[in-house]
């Protein structure tokens, strides 16, 4: 590669093995000598990041990969099974979501200070296409990674985004019906989308080997924009960009854990807690969110052809930057007008993400119409015109120059730029919560759950009690097959004893067989057996309950949520709110009334419920007071059985709840504790380059 | 700081200074981090819950079995095979002097005691795994085809390359027609 290498083993071993392959030489040019410019502030150590990241997201997904069963039947049921059964399960799993948002997070930033410091420019055309290359690949192994589970969001998404190709004229169904591999999205299209998505990221990483050799052969960009001329304009890469990077890497790593352990579902749909339904589309089909900017240009377009291509439009046009901005100034430091359009350009985009997220009605399609206009511009219109007739400032004789009068002044502004893309994130991805539009809907009250917060706890009288409320009330209608009567005994749990458990499995009678007679048999419960349901299959569910099938409570609380909107959803990120969901089913228990207020009619059937969407929902009242009593004395009210049995659902929904906020605080602690580690030795290693 | 390759712009290293110790506490913070972080992958690996729950102790109900006959069970995920030996082969067993066995055990080690017309073997030869044949062999025993390992009325190995006896699992018997496995 470029850049000096002094490298000469002495060790014989080594200059054996170096004058048949000479590896180490090569990774001592690149990666310790390699000559970085010194003025690098801290949006460069975001390529040390991604590659951390795509390292991240291989390792999970691999290890992810050893318990996930890719068939129609069984996917959905599997990702749970590894959430609460492998050990370490919902670590990794957590791990590998929050890692696709953060590895996207990380991506745009990247790309973000490409467009602003002219990293795209002459020489380095070829590394700003292998990047688009790279995005493209990225968004081609999201796409189909959210597939995977097999949720009602993964199932949609998919039909919508494999319909996209039927767009294109003659060829286009024909095209979908090959990508489906069936005449509609189904196991074939899972089963495909799985083997490509572990694929696709071993593609990225070759990608990312020609990205960073391009890299190597032009040099490094810098603030400044000029190039290093002298020795004294550059560091070696190891040991300053190095330690920098890993301080970088560190900072990056809270946001990363505060997702994993404190806000694992923060970034999701709740949608995407039911198994896929191919009878029943979401209310809101809802991309994730680093997919929303295309998502809403796609719909601004009404016609559906331009709809496509203005969608993939929007990322080609990246390619074409180093011919649309010919201007001779790299760096938009100094240049001010370009600048400043720039800032307007991320505020489009963000706001695109929003309008995404939001239902395409009303002001929100004109809104969308504007801004992907404005997008467009910012690239066919603005940045050429600004390349004729922007007089730029004066750039810096050299870099070292630049160092020598930066220092002081940077730390501010990059400080206040990191603010706003925090809230600009913050916007963007709470935009999803939007998604579940209100229509008029009123939100169930907030009630303080035992299990909120940073240090939640699961109270074990509640659960206890939710257990009897469920096992006397809801058991007769709804099932709740992802919970083994072992489950009961777990850590973080009930707190039953494993005789306990065991005794009150053996109240249940479970079908086994064949026998050898070939017939099914009746038999007690044993631990390892799961809650049975209460009917044998969706149709005889229907026929005792009016033709609506009861929904398994095993994820509900998880599985439903309402709108929070603007500004909420931003602080609920740092309060960390996350109990939409069983707000939602403790409101439904308790909201229910015997007349509908007036003019509000309810089909016969159907009962009227304050917060169920639409109010007609086809479950009669389940509780009333004194339905059920308690060991404990604890009243036998509505309330309280509401409060018990949404508690216990929620533990049933997240068995390991505990073990992740404790987990979640000590590694708060230790990367506290390193990032502090590496801020001072990157001080210290940076004292004399300064 | 060479030992890491990571090459320090002025290394004099006469005296431990300040800045070699922010150094090392740096270095054991990662490395303790990277250990700490590599458990959960190498964790995830052993059996999870809903395995072990699978391997729980079962029940068998030793009624059907008649003198003579024997059945294979499978518990965790390996082949039990469960004998009611016949007088014969109790008292061949009994007689064998231990030291004509490669891998010495008297019978009544391998059977409960009051109950020694069980043989209770988990069926995987011990030379390289395959599941022998049961009344087959000189023995009266098992009869391994892979090898042509042979082991007697006991489980015990006899002649062939097998080192060991065919292994004992846990069991006890909850009656005189019952046993639990595990």
């Amino acid at each position: 590669m470029s850049g000096p290498s002094d490298y000469q083993p002495t060790n014989p071993a080594l200059k054996w093995l170096e004058r048949r392959l000479p590896i180490l030489g090569f990774m001592h040019a690149s990666f310790v000598a390699y000559p970085t410019p010194r003025n690098l502030n801290y949006w460069w150590t975001f390529g040390a990041i991604l590659s951390m990241m795509l390292a991240v997201q291989i390792l999970t997904g691999v290890i992810l990969a050893m318990h996930y069963t890719p068939e129609a039947t069984m996917a959905f049921r599997s990702v749970e099974s590894i959430v609460r059964d492998v050990n370490y399960g919902w670590l990794l799993r957590n791990m590998h979501a929050s890692g696709a948002s953060m590895f996207f997070f990380a991506v745009y930033i990247h790309m973000f200070r490409g467009l602003y410091y002219g990293s795209y420019k002459e020489p380095r055309e070829v590394l700003w296409i292998l990047g688009v290359i790279i995005y493209l690949l990225m968004m081609a192994t999201g796409f189909m990674g959210y597939v995977l589970p097999w949720g009602q969001m993964s199932f949609w998404g998919a039909t919508v985004i494999t319909n996209l190709f039927s767009a294109i004229p003659y060829v286009g169904d024909s095209i979908v019906t090959l990508l489906w591999g069936g005449y509609s999205v189904g196991n074939p299209t899972l089963n495909r989308f799985f083997s490509l998505h572990y694929l696709l990221p071993f593609v990225i990483a070759g990608v990312v080997v020609l990205h960073i050799w391009a890299l190597h052969v032009a040099g490094q960009g810098n603030p400044a924009g000029i190039d290093a001329k002298t020795d004294k304009d550059t560091v070696p890469f190891t040991p300053h960009a190095t330690i920098k990077d890993m301080f970088g890497v560190s900072c990056f790593l809270i946001l990363y854990a505060w997702f994993i352990f404190y806000m694992p579902n923060y970034l999701g749909d709740a949608d995407n807690y039911i198994p896929a339904n191919p009878g029943v589309t979401p209310a809101h089909i809802v991309p994730e969110w680093y997919y929303l900017p295309f998502y809403a240009i796609l719909r601004s377009i009404p016609n559906k052809l331009a709809g496509v291509i203005a969608m993939f439009s929007a990322i080609i046009v990246l390619v074409f930057l180093p011919w649309l901005d010919t201007a001779k100034t790299r760096s938009s430091k100094y240049r001010p007008l370009a600048k400043q359009f720039f800032w307007i350009f991320v505020v489009v985009c963000v706001l695109l993400g929003y309008l995404g997220a939001q239902p395409p009605e009303g002001i929100y399609v004109i809104a969308g119409r504007v801004l992907t206009i404005c997008y467009f511009a910012y690239f066919l219109a603005v940045l050429p015109l600004l390349s004729q007739i922007e007089k730029p400032r004066p750039v810096p004789n050299s870099i070292a120059d630049d160092v020598l009068a930066k220092y002081g002044a940077k730390s501010g502004k990059v400080a206040s730029v990191a603010i706003a893309l925090a809230v600009a994130g913050a916007v963007f991805a709470g935009g999803t919560h939007d998604a579940r539009a209100a229509e008029g809907q009123e939100a169930p009250p907030a009630q303080k759950w035992s299990f909120a917060g940073p240090f939640g706890k699961y109270d074990r009288g509640a659960l206890q009690r939710g257990l009897k409320v469920y096992k006397e009330v809801c058991s007769n209608c709804h099932a709740l097959s992802y919970i083994a009567f072992r489950n009961l005994a777990d850590p973080g749990g009930p707190g039953y004893s494993t005789a306990q458990a065991a005794a009150l499995a053996a109240e249940y009678k479970i079908k086994d067989g064949p026998n050898d007679q070939g017939e099914m048999f009746e038999r007690p419960g044993r631990t390892a057996d799961y809650f049975p349901a209460p009917f044998p299959n969706e149709q005889a569910a229907r026929v005792s309950n009016g033709g609506a099938a009861p929904p398994d409570l095993s994820l509900i609380p998880k599985a439903r949520s309402y709108e929070r909107g603007f500004p909420r959803f931003i602080f609920d990120f740092f309060t960390q709110y996350q109990e939409q969901g069983p707000d939602y089913v403790a409101g439904i228990l308790q909201g229910f009334e015997d007349t509908p207020p007036a003019g509000v009619s309810i089909p016969s059937g159907s009962y009227y419920n304050k917060y169920f969407p639409g109010h007609a929902i086809k479950m009669p009242k389940p509780l009333s007071d004194g339905q059920v009593t308690f060991d404990d004395g604890s009243p036998a009210t509505v309330a309280q059985y509401a409060k018990d049995v949404t508690t216990f659902l929620m533990w049933a929904a997240e068995p390991h709840m505990e073990a992740r906020k404790r987990m979640g605080f000590q590694v708060f602690i230790f990367l506290i504790i390193f990032a502090g580690l590496m801020y001072f030795t990157k001080k210290k290693v940076w004292a004399d380059a300064h | 700081m060479k030992g890491f390759g990571i090459v320090t712009t002025a290394s004099s290293a006469e005296h431990p200074t300040r800045r070699d110790f922010l150094f090392v506490a740096t270095g054991a913070a990662a490395a303790v981090g990277t250990a700490a972080t590599l458990w959960p992958f190498i964790s995830q690996m052993n059996p999870d819950a809903s395995t072990i729950a699978a391997g729980a102790p079962i029940e068998v109900d030793l009624s059907p079995v008649a003198e003579g006959q024997d059945i294979k069970v499978f518990w965790r995920g390996k082949p039990i095979y469960i004998s009611h030996r016949t007088k014969k082969q109790i008292e061949e067993a009994q007689k064998v002097p231990l030291s004509s066995l490669p891998d010495p055990a008297t019978d009544q080690s391998r059977v409960k005691e009051g109950h020694d017309q069980w043989l209770v073997v988990i069926g995987i030869c011990t030379h390289l795994g395959c599941i022998p044949i049961a009344h087959e062999g000189n023995y009266d025993g098992f009869f391994c085809p892979c090898h042509g390992s042979q082991y007697d009325s006991s489980g015990r190995i006899r002649q062939g390359p097998a080192p060991a006896n065919l292994p004992v699992p846990p069991y006890q018997f909850v009656s005189d027609s019952k046993i639990q496995i595990g």
